[in-house]
C-alpha cells in the first residue's frame, strides 16, 4: 500500500471520511483546526459529496453532530479540551439517545483555556464524566499517526456496532505531527447509501422505511419506550459488555520485565523508546500501553507476576496525575507506584523517564 | 355530508397536557393541519425544544427530534443538510429560542438553512414554574422578578421578529396570534407560507405565536387572551416582517 506524508489531524479527517462520514460540524479551536479545515475542503468534491457545517460555538457544533446522527448519517465533530468541555451538552444527548457518532478530542493544557500546546489534562472527562448522568464511552487513544487513522476508521463501526457515541482521545502532539500513514480504503458509495437505508428503521427521516412516529429523545432508546432507569440499566449492560469484548492493549517486552513503565498515546510512544534503551543497558523493564483507555485493560495488569515485579512508572502529561488513579485502582498496592509527569504544554521527556525507571527500579 | 373539521391526522388520539386555556395546544394543532393538508406528515421531522415545547413530541404522530435546550436551530439544520428531501421544523418557546439558544437561533436564520422555526412567545418560562424570559413585559411580575421587570435591572423584552428581520437570509418571518377564529385563520396562513418557503427552497422562515401561560401568570384562561389582547400585542405588534 502507498504511504503519504501527512499531519496527524488531517490523517484523522481522511480516515474518516474513507469511513463514510459524510457530516462534520465543527469551530476552530488550536491544535485541531486541521481537521475542520480538512474537512471543509474535502467534503464537497465528488468523491465525497458530504455536509461540512461551521458551527457558531462548540456547543452548536455538538447539537448539529446530534442532528446529523439522528438522520443515521455516518457524522463526526472535533475539538479540543475547553472546547470539548462546551460539548459536553450534546455528548450527553448523544449518549441519551444511542446515537452512533464519533468525537475526537485532540487534548491541549488545561483547566479552563489552559493552553494550546499538548497534553494528556482530559483523561478523567474523557473515561469518567464527558457529560452530566454518569455515561462512558468507548475511548480510543492513538500514539502514533498511523494508530490516528486506523483508530478513527474502526470508531465508524464500533459506533454502528454499539449504536453509541465513540470517543478518539489524541494528544496535540500527535494531532500536529507529521507522519508517513497507509490510509484504508474508501467506503464505497453504496455501502454508505445502504447503512443509511438500514438506519431509517430508527433514524428520523420523515416515516420513509419505518414506522411511524419515530422518536429521537434523549432518555430512550430510539424511542422504545422504557424508564429513564431501564435505559441507564441498558447502558450499564453493555458498558460491562465492553470490559469482555472491547478491552485493547498492547504489552512490549514485559514477559521477564522487573518493571513496568505504562502509559498511553504519545506519552507511551516516548516511553517505548524508553524502554528499548532500558534494555540495552540491561534493566529488565517492560511497557503497558492501554490503546483504549476506556474500558479500562485492568487484564493487562493482573496478569503481572508482582512477586518478581519492582514496581510500576505511570508517565503521563497530566499534573495532578489521571490515568495513574486507574493503574493504582487495579494494581491495589500490590507493588509500588511512580509516576513521571509533565503537564500544562510541556513534553515529557524521554530522558525524564528513563531517571525515574532506574530510580525505581534500583540495583540491577 | 361533508366532513368539514375534525382533529389534524398528525395528531394523536389523546388528551394533551398542556394547562387548561393554554395555547400550545391551538399552534400545535395549526401546524399538524397545515402538514396534512400539504400531505408532508409522513416527510417532516419536528425537531422540539426544552421545556412546555418538549412535551409536544408525545401528542404528534410524525417523526421527532428531542434536542438540547436552545439548539433546536442547530440540531435542525444539520437534519435538513442531512436529509434535504425532509421537511424539518422546529417548535420552541422563549427561553428555548430568544435566551439559551439565541446563538442557534440567529446563526441558524444567518446561514439561511432551509428550516421553519415555530416560536411559542409566552413572556415567561412555563415548564419551570414562570421566570423572567427575554419577552417579559416591561412591569410584569414573575417567580424571578416578584417586583416586576425593570430596565434598570432587567433590560427591555426581545422581539425576535425584529431581530431575526435585519438579517439578510432569512426568507418568511411572522408574527401571529391563536387569541380569536379571525387570528387563528392568519396564524395558519402564516405557518403554510412559512413551510411553503421551506418547499420552494427559499431558506430560513420563522412564525412567531405571542401566546399565554393562564398557570403561571395566575389568570383564567379567558383573562389570559384578554392580556394578549391589551398587553402582549402593543409591545409584540403582529404581521408578515418579511416574505420574498
Amino acid at each position: 500500500m502507498e504511504k503519504v506524508f501527512m499531519k496527524g489531524c488531517e490523517a484523522i479527517a481522511e480516515a474518516a471520511i474513507r469511513a463514510g462520514c459524510r457530516f462534520f460540524a465543527g469551530y476552530p479551536i488550536t491544535p485541531q483546526n486541521e481537521i475542520p479545515e480538512y474537512f471543509s475542503r474535502r467534503m464537497p468534491q465528488p468523491d465525497v459529496r458530504g455536509v461540512y457545517l461551521q458551527g457558531e460555538s462548540e456547543t452548536a457544533s455538538a447539537a448539529m453532530l446530534f442532528g446529523a446522527g439522528a438522520t443515521g448519517t455516518r457524522s463526526m465533530t472535533s475539538s479540543s479540551s475547553c472546547g470539548i468541555s462546551l460539548m459536553s451538552e450534546a455528548i450527553g444527548w448523544m449518549a441519551g439517545s444511542c446515537l452512533p457518532v464519533v468525537i475526537c478530542n485532540v487534548v491541549r493544557g488545561g483547566p479552563g483555556i489552559g493552553s494550546i500546546q499538548p497534553a494528556q489534562q482530559d483523561y478523567f472527562q474523557a473515561t469518567k464524566a464527558s457529560g452530566n448522568g454518569g455515561f462512558r464511552m468507548l475511548v480510543l487513544a492513538p500514539s502514533t499517526v498511523q494508530e490516528a487513522v486506523d483508530m478513527t476508521y474502526r470508531a465508524f463501526d464500533l459506533a454502528q456496532k454499539y449504536m453509541y457515541p465513540v470517543y478518539i482521545l489524541c494528544d496535540g502532539f500527535t494531532g500536529a505531527m507529521m507522519e508517513p500513514v497507509v490510509l484504508p480504503e474508501m467506503m464505497s458509495d453504496e455501502a454508505i447509501a445502504a447503512e443509511k437505508k438500514k438506519n431509517e428503521s430508527w433514524a428520523v427521516t420523515g416515516r420513509k422505511g419505518a414506522a411511524k412516529g419515530k422518536r429521537i429523545h434523549c432518555g430512550t432508546r430510539h424511542g422504545i419506550p422504557s424508564t429513564l432507569e431501564e435505559k441507564n440499566i441498558a447502558d450499564w449492560k453493555m458498558y460491562e459488555q465492553w470490559k469482555i469484548d472491547e478491552v485493547e492493549y498492547e504489552c512490549y517486552k514485559t514477559e521477564d520485565a522487573e518493571l513496568i513503565i505504562t502509559a498511553y498515546g504519545v506519552s507511551a510512544r516516548i516511553s517505548r523508546s524508553a524502554v528499548d534503551i532500558l534494555r540495552n543497558e540491561g534493566y529488565k523493564v517492560g511497557l503497558i500501553r492501554p490503546i483504549k483507555v476506556h474500558p479500562f485493560p485492568e487484564i493487562a495488569y493482573e496478569q503481572l507476576d508482582y512477586d518478581k515485579l519492582r514496581g510500576i512508572l505511570c508517565a503521563e502529561m497530566s499534573i495532578p496525575p489521571q490515568f495513574a488513579y486507574d493503574v493504582e485502582a487495579v494494581v491495589r498496592k500490590r507493588t509500588p507506584i511512580a509516576t513521571c509527569l509533565r503537564s500544562g504544554g510541556e513534553i515529557i521527556e524521554r530522558s525524564a523517564i528513563i531517571d525515574a525507571a532506574k530510580r525505581l527500579y534500583g540495583d540491577k | 355530508m361533508e366532513k368539514i373539521y375534525s382533529r389534524p391526522a398528525g395528531l394523536k388520539k389523546m388528551i394533551n397536557g398542556y394547562c387548561p386555556g393554554c395555547l400550545h395546544s391551538a399552534a400545535g394543532k395549526l401546524i399538524m393541519s397545515v402538514l396534512e393538508e400539504l400531505d408532508l406528515l409522513e416527510k417532516t421531522v419536528m425537531v422540539d425544544g426544552v421545556g412546555c415545547c418538549a412535551s409536544n413530541h408525545s401528542y404528534i404522530d410524525i417523526d421527532a427530534c428531542g434536542s438540547p435546550h436552545g439548539r433546536p436551530g442547530a440540531v435542525a439544520s444539520a437534519i435538513k443538510r442531512c436529509s434535504p428531501e425532509t421537511i424539518v421544523v422546529t417548535y420552541q418557546g422563549d427561553g428555548d429560542l430568544a435566551s439559551i439558544g439565541l446563538a442557534e437561533t440567529m446563526m441558524a436564520a444567518n446561514r439561511g438553512d432551509n428550516i421553519s422555526v415555530f416560536f411559542i412567545n409566552n413572556a415567561n418560562y412555563g415548564m419551570t414554574g414562570g421566570q423572567m424570559a427575554p419577552t417579559t413585559l416591561m412591569d410584569m411580575k414573575t417567580s424571578t422578578t416578584p417586583y416586576g421587570r425593570h430596565a434598570d435591572e432587567h433590560g427591555y423584552p426581545m422581539h425576535m421578529c425584529e431581530v431575526l428581520n435585519t438579517l439578510t437570509a432569512p426568507s418568511y418571518i411572522a408574527r401571529v396570534t391563536c387569541i380569536d377564529a379571525p387570528n387563528m385563520r392568519k396564524a395558519r396562513a402564516a405557518v403554510k407560507q412559512a413551510i411553503q418557503h421551506q418547499l420552494d427552497g427559499k431558506g430560513f422562515s420563522m412564525v412567531e405565536f405571542v401566546s399565554n401561560c393562564p398557570t403561571n401568570w395566575g389568570v383564567s384562561p379567558l383573562e389570559s387572551l384578554k392580556f394578549i389582547k391589551e398587553k402582549m400585542l402593543p409591545e409584540f405588534p403582529l404581521g408578515e416582517f418579511r416574505n420574498r
